[in-house]
């Protein structure tokens, strides 16, 4: 059993740089953040190093963090312009007994992540309802579709802070 | 019957099967609510399963973020609508980790009451409604029979049969009326020997035996792969259960334990295994039942629920084990009245998502025994 620190530790000194930092400031969960594009490599090595034997993904969660400029749009309505978009990662190891939680960040208008379905098979629907729901783009997902919203919604990501309902889905009045 | 079986047959007969692709659902009297399942066939095989969820998508997450962390209860009850109280218990104790309070021992023995009479009470809609999708129809009276006394003791606390509204954060919204306890006892009396029926009425009946022994077999790693939890994990054999390896509220002073999957009948993490397992399940609740309604201690409940909910900036990942599995709850808080985002794990979306793996190479008739054994509500799904 390890604690975040030292696990800090380990993947710092086997990926430099991919790891951000460890972010201990918060009440309750303390995290460690990455880079979002190794965030596959990290994860493999999370779940098939000795000492650390992540084998089960309890929760991935894809969060609009909301920090960038608001700017009006045409409508009047306010849109958000620059800033992130994040996903957690809550892992644990059913041998072990630790958890440890994740959080990558990738820029708003061009949010890429490296997808960790090949490491947890868990993570392929939680990934779909994060592009679903964010419009994060989960490189290498190998079936990366809506899952909750219909396959044609053409209107945006719902949990995005600056979704706007449409007026027409399908010729169907929407909001009512 | 294996594809490679199916080959084989075909090349001896030399009659050619052929490929199609078939609907199952939305409406289908097995999918227990609104699913659509694509399923690619040959022949009778399975070759594809390809679930399509979100018929009843209603984005309870961004309903959230425009309400107060009070107000968010009654849209946890409507998730899984057949263990509406435990969906309250979980999202409860995520919030008040976030705020970092303690609640009184009766609220928390109050709690572990109503959740395991609710495990039952969702318990029994599975295996009955497990026996109606193989064709048994008389264990579903016998099972919605004690349901309804149970939902009836809900009803007496709370007013609400199915969305109750009751645990709040920081306690629960009214006392036991003074029968309750009563009440409750005589329940567990009277259904003690009730499950010894429903074993001989349909768990070791040879037709139903037939249709789910040795179907749909899930191996413990790849279960914990796909993130499969609760009764499923342990009928495919691993001893893993959140009340007692991640315990929370009161668990750890009562003495239970986990059942796994033997294979009293056809292979560990087979469908009969995981019927089997829920059955063996309510013995246990029943077990936890009977101690803490005789200890439940005297107290106020309603002392600890704070005026208003403004839990500093932070985060939090909270699980309890609901009847189907790992319900986890991931809160962040800006510091405001409101979450600032809240995502639900439910056991219904993560187990549903195992379906292709479990019926390839079955036969179309297998996917209603698989997905029955699984037990999944949609609401929950789709959220």
């Amino acid at each position: 059993m390890k604690n975040v620190e030292e696990i800090f530790n380990l993947l710092k000194e086997k990926f430099g740089d991919s790891i951000i930092e460890l972010v201990t400031n918060l009440p309750v969960e303390h995290f460690i953040t990455a880079n979002p594009l190794e965030i596959d490599k990290v994860s493999l090595f999370l779940r098939d190093n000795g000492e650390l034997l992540f084998d089960s993904l309890m929760c991935l969660s894809g969060v609009d963090d909301a920090n960038g400029k608001n700017v009006p749009d045409e409508d009047g309505a306010t849109k958000i312009e620059g800033g992130t978009l994040s996903v957690y990662y809550h892992m644990e190891s059913t041998k072990l007994g630790h958890k440890l939680t994740v959080k990558v960040s990738a820029p708003r208008e061009n949010p890429d992540i490296t997808s960790v379905s090949g490491t947890w098979k868990h993570a392929d629907w939680h990934e779909r309802e994060a592009y679903d729901m964010f419009g994060i783009n989960f490189l290498n997902h190998p079936d990366l579709r809506r899952i909750l919203m219909p396959y044609d919604w053409e209107a945006g990501y719902p949990l995005r802070k600056d979704y706007k309902d449409p007026e027409f889905y399908q010729g169907m009045k929407v909001p009512y | 019957m294996s594809i490679e079986i199916e080959k084989n047959m075909q090349s001896k007969t030399g009659l050619k099967t052929e490929q199609m692709v078939l609907n199952m659902g939305p409406q289908h009297p097995s999918t227990h609510g609104v699913l659509r399942l694509e399923l690619e066939i040959e022949g009778e095989i399975i070759t594809k399963v390809t679930p399509h969820i979100g018929y009843l998508h209603r984005c309870f997450e961004k309903h959230t973020e425009a309400m107060t962390y009070t107000q968010v209860i009654p849209y946890t009850d409507r998730m899984d609508y057949l263990s509406a109280m435990y969906n309250e218990f979980g999202y409860a104790i995520a919030v008040e980790k976030l705020l970092g309070i303690e609640v009184p021992e009766r609220v928390e023995y109050i709690r572990v009451i109503m959740g395991e009479f609710q495990r039952i009470a969702s318990h029994l809609v599975a295996i009955g409604t497990y026996g109606l999708d193989i064709g048994a129809f008389t264990p579903f009276l016998y099972c919605f029979r004690d349901r309804e006394r149970i939902l009836s003791l809900f009803e007496k606390t709370c007013g609400a049969r199915l969305l109750y509204n009751y645990i709040w954060v920081g306690g629960v919204s009214h006392d036991l009326h003074p029968d309750f306890i009563r009440e409750a006892k005589d329940f567990v009396k009277y259904f003690k020997p009730n499950i010894k029926e429903l074993n001989d009425l349909l768990t070791m009946n040879k037709i139903f035996i037939e249709r789910t022994a040795n179907v749909g077999i899930l191996p413990v790693e790849t279960a914990i792969n796909y993130g499969i939890s609760g009764p499923n994990l342990r009928a495919s054999g691993m001893k893993w259960d959140l009340r007692k390896n991640d315990t929370y509220s009161i668990y750890n002073k009562f003495d239970f334990e986990i059942p796994v999957g033997q294979s009293e009948i056809g292979t560990v993490g087979d469908a009969w295994n995981r019927y089997y397992i829920r059955v063996r399940e309510l013995e246990q609740s029943l077990r936890i039942l009977e101690q803490a309604l005789d200890q439940i201690p005297e107290g106020d409940v309603t002392s600890a629920i704070p005026k208003r909910i403004k839990p500093p900036v932070g985060q939090v990942y909270s699980r309890v084990e609901n009847p189907k599995g790992e319900l986890g709850y991931f809160i962040m808080s800006n510091g405001s009245t409101s979450p600032f985002r809240v995502k639900v794990k439910g056991p219904s979306f993560v187990h549903l998502g195992i379906m292709n793996e479990l019926c390839k190479g079955h036969m179309v008739a297998d996917v209603i025994a698989i997905l029955g054994s699984i037990d999944i509500v949609l609401g929950e799904v789709d959220r």
